[in-house]
């Protein structure tokens, strides 16, 4: 028997070799080497549907879930609602098992949607145009870093803060391997942003990148910072988290050129890191320096609006080696996925959200910052993730919450070495008073016996 | 009856009114902190609709698209096949889409297993051993190859490499990926019979070249008959070869690059491995390598350590290419398909793609011209439209546009650049024999129609939601986002 996902059967075969002219399978592969054709492959042997679901369900149940444990984890990756809008409608056949819209007539779903997703993504971040997006706020960001070098002909330096997430100045520092680019700001991470610029930016700068809120949760007033990078002649890019701009003000309106982030948190699944989506919004005098997918709107030849794909000379099926990235992808879905969260939510509960993150964050951040060994810094600034000082290892720590069910926050130690048993706890809408109290008494619990060992000492 | 998918449909910030709302959150149950109010946004422009305007909008947009439920797809170099059901209920189950990438990996050993036997699955299709998952597409899978390849020139010491020598007929994605890594491109030409010119590739491989980036079959849908030559001539200079697997889907178990004489190559688990499209992503593009460049690899990557599963980076990594552990979600359904075809069945993929693809071939050729018909295609072909341009002023766009009125998706056109008019079709393994026989029905009738009645093709599409858009007016006054 045939494998159940090919629908021929061996008299379809024989009646299409008969029109072909061969007289068997074999004879289409004759220019295939026969030294290098294969007669046996290790691989597991083949299951049905209902073995293969018996196995993937064993396996997924060796994973703590979210459904099953309170999610404190943050540092990129966010645990909030999705509405049920969200899984339906991206689940559809019509948008899962469609590409990428080459042909606009009988792709309009997927092009309007697009159009709409990047509005939206205007919108939020104060920006004039959105591509339809990159694979996730790392790459973004290094696109961003490599749009700013273009756009400003003869500087090689692109300043990072070391509060911009490592995972992605790892990767932007990956895809500018092989370009003459200087990637400075994060040799020292202990450094406050105007020290790192008063150290490296000057005539050389193309760009400065910094996350807001940080990576460290910090939110920062950019408004000077960004007055001082323009008057370098640097481009100023800006790495949203963007259910904080439900609350706080679009980078555009404090000065960025360009806004990049991890989209995941607008409706996407956490599932493990991925897939999720990269925001990138620029303003309109870099429009087509973007790199990746635009959807533009414009008329059929009867005058009806209708979408396509637009501004394609920047791309690399058209430029080839001259294009501005080599991306092909959007990750429409995604996307997709982000214009039904947003549209469901709408104005009122985007909001809502947003604030819900805000207080429950300071709520969390107080009751914890009044445990004995514990602090938080209450006068920085923050959205809905801080920085918690422990009396112990995080390590340590977090072992005791997952007794609880609890997931722990982001041991800080791992990037910072400085941020000895420094945990960056992160709180969404997700998180109901009480997870947090129980948050609370287990911190206080996972330590109290050291303590008490320790002034018995 | 005017069809719903016909009507327009407004955008979403059309729709609605003010004050409507589509969802409802919980009160908040902690005592509220003063905000910042100096740092707060005055304006936040978000649609108002409920939620029964947000399905009917988008399940109204959602009938503007075709789709591979709906019918073929032939794009070439895409392989759109059907993309099995079982791969969607498994990325459902709660232990793959809630869970996070930081928790402790301890408590998330099934995903680390998975991550590690597709790896050494990849591998063993491949016959490259070395295996990152990390890549979110294939052309991030390009670029991951060739830092890789650029690693180990570098390691030896080697500094004066500089060219990357690619085919003419190569997707655009490969020279863009070698001037992103700061190489210099140098085209290498077909020959008659559609193989990269093997006289011509060795009077251009010298010490100054990184590596041949050679999708194999080529994108003309061909075999490369002479792959082991120019894997030979290129190995002789000290280069290496990098695979483009976009057309893996035609010798998946049948041959391995590895034992071709490849040195690298990146999948697309989107194309070959069933992921689906989505509109244009989310896919992914693992990079698989020789055992002794796996040192370069970007992680983090799966290990195994006693009974116990780790993310581990590699000695020399080339670094990270994107956050956490590539496009897990992608991973859990190439891992289910490669689970369902297992060693058994997994060339009869390759098999039923090329068979297929030779029957529409063998259906279409007395009437389009196939400029390489006397040889066996693999998964796809192409046909070149030039006669009814220069008989009925019919160009492939025209073709193209007609295809939609039959009900299918039109080929990929006017790529690969070498052949004038290009119709690049591949059916892929999961059409039946009657849905060929359709397609090339309407593919013959349009011919005839080309001869008979230009104009009708030069007007179509006829019952497409639009027709033909004016795209010189999108790219001349861009309109990429609503304002009211």
């Amino acid at each position: 028997m045939t494998h159940r996902f090919i629908p021929n059967t061996d008299a379809d075969r024989a009646a299409m070799l008969k029109t072909i002219g061969v007289a068997s399978v074999q004879d289409l592969f004759r220019d295939v080497p026969a030294s290098a054709q294969l007669t046996k492959i290790n691989l597991p042997r083949a299951l049905s549907e209902m073995e293969l679901l018996n196995e993937l369900n064993a396996m997924a149940t060796r994973n703590a879930n979210l459904n099953e444990h309170a999610c404190f984890l943050g540092a990129g990756a966010y645990n909030h609602f999705v509405p049920a809008t969200v899984p339906h409608l991206i689940f559809r056949s019509e948008f899962y098992t469609a590409y990428t819209p080459y042909q606009a007539e009988i792709s309009q779903g997927t092009l309007q949607t697009i159009f709409e997703y990047q509005s939206l993504i205007c919108n939020l971040t104060g920006m004039d145009a959105a591509n339809a997006s990159h694979y996730d706020g790392a790459t973004a960001t290094a696109e961003a870093a490599i749009l700013a070098v273009n756009a400003v002909p003869g500087r090689d330096k692109i300043i990072v803060a070391p509060t911009l997430h490592p995972e992605y100045r790892a990767t932007l520092r990956t895809y500018l391997e092989g370009q003459d680019v200087k990637i400075v700001g994060d040799e020292d991470l202990k450094l406050p942003l105007d020290a790192i610029l008063k150290k490296h930016l000057d005539d050389k700068t193309a760009g400065v990148i910094v996350q807001n809120p940080d990576f460290l949760g910090a939110y920062h007033d950019l408004k000077s910072t960004a007055d001082r990078v323009h008057a370098a002649g640097a481009l100023f890019i800006v790495n949203a988290y963007p259910i904080s701009l439900g609350l706080f003000r679009a980078p555009g309106e404090y000065g960025a050129d360009v806004v990049v982030g991890e989209g995941q948190s607008l409706g996407n699944a956490i599932a493990f890191g991925g897939p999720y989506l990269g925001i990138f919004a620029t303003k309109e005098k870099y429009i087509r320096r973007m790199a990746g997918r635009l959807v533009g709107q414009t008329v059929d030849t009867t005058g009806r609006r209708g979408f396509t794909l637009t501004l394609q000379a920047r791309e690399q099926h058209i430029r080839r080696e001259k294009a501005t990235s080599n991306i092909c992808t959007n990750q429409a879905l995604n996307a997709l996925a982000a214009c039904v969260y947003l549209s469901t939510l709408g104005k009122s509960g985007f909001k809502q959200v947003a604030e819900l993150c805000y207080h429950k964050a300071h709520y969390a951040a107080k009751k914890i910052n009044a445990l004995p060994g514990y602090r938080v810094d209450l006068k920085k600034e923050f959205f809905n993730e801080f920085v918690v000082e422990c009396p112990a290892p995080v390590s340590k720590i977090n072992a005791a919450l997952e007794s609880r069910k609890i997931i722990g926050g982001y041991d800080l130690s791992r990037d910072y070495p400085h941020m000895k048993n420094a945990m960056l706890v992160a709180v969404t809408e997700m998180n109901a008073k009480e997870q947090i109290d129980q948050l609370v008494k287990t911190l206080a619990e996972a330590t109290s016996s050291k303590r008490k060992a320790k002034s018995r000492k | 009856m005017t069809i719903v998918a016909n009507k327009p449909e407004p955008i979403i910030f059309e729709l609605g009114s003010k004050g409507r709302e589509g969802a409802a959150l919980p009160d908040c149950d902690v005592p509220t902190t003063k905000l910042p109010n100096h740092l707060i946004r005055d304006e936040l422009n978000l649609p108002e609709v409920a939620e029964v305007d947000v399905v009917r909008h988008f399940t109204r947009l959602s009938q503007k698209n075709y789709c591979v439920d709906l019918g073929i797809y032939p794009l070439g170099s895409c392989t759109m096949k059907y993309n099995p059901k079982i791969n969607e209920v498994a990325v459902n189950i709660p232990g793959f889409a809630r869970i996070h990438p930081y928790q402790n990996h301890d408590t998330a050993q099934g995903a680390l297993q998975m991550l590690y036997e597709l790896q050494k699955m990849l591998g063993e299709i491949s016959g490259l051993p070395g295996v990152t998952l990390q890549p979110a597409a294939g052309a991030q899978g390009e670029l991951t190859g060739v830092l890789v390849i650029r690693a180990y020139h570098l390691a030896r010491g080697d500094t004066k490499r500089k060219k990357v020598l690619v085919p003419d007929s190569a997707h655009g994605t490969n020279p863009a990926t070698s001037s992103m890594s700061g190489y210099t491109v140098v085209p290498v030409k077909s020959d008659a019979r559609g193989n990269i010119d093997l006289a011509e590739l060795k009077k251009i491989a010298d010490k100054e070249t990184v590596c041949l980036m050679l999708t194999n079959p080529n994108t003309l849908g061909l075999f490369e008959e002479n792959v082991q030559e120019a894997c030979k001539v290129i190995h002789d200079v000290g280069a290496l070869v990098y695979g483009d697997g976009a057309n893996l889907n035609a010798i998946v178990g049948i041959a391995r690059p590895g034992d071709l004489g490849f040195d690298v190559m990146h999948t697309n688990l989107h194309k070959t491995f069933s992921v689906p499209h989505g509109g244009g992503g989310p896919g992914a593009g693992p990079v698989m390598v020789r055992k002794d460049l796996a040192q370069f690899l970007p992680g983090p990557i799966a290990v195994k350590r006693g009974n116990k599963y780790a993310m581990e980076m590699p000695k020399k990594t080339i670094g990270r290419v994107k956050s956490f552990f590539g496009n897990f979600l992608a991973l859990v359904r190439a891992y289910t398909y490669i689970r369902s075809y297992g060693k058994e069945h997994l060339r009869e993929i390759a098999e039923n793609a090329v068979i297929n693809a030779n029957y529409l071939l063998a259906r279409l050729k007395g009437t389009y011209y196939a400029p390489f018909a006397n040889r066996a295609c693999k998964h796809e072909f192409v046909l070149d439209g030039t006669p009814f341009k220069t008989k009925y002023g019919v160009n492939t766009l025209d073709i193209a546009k007609r295809i939609q009125d039959y009900g299918f998706y039109p080929p990929t056109i006017y790529f690969p650049l070498i052949v004038p008019e290009c119709l690049m079709i591949e059916p892929t393994e999961t059409q039946s024999k009657e849905s060929l026989d359709e397609f090339a029905d309407a593919l013959l009738k349009i011919a005839q129609e080309a001869e008979t009645d230009a104009q009708l093709l030069h007007d179509a599409p006829h019952d497409a939601p639009v027709t033909r858009l004016d795209e010189v007016r999108a790219a001349r006054e861009p309109v990429l986002c609503y304002r009211d």
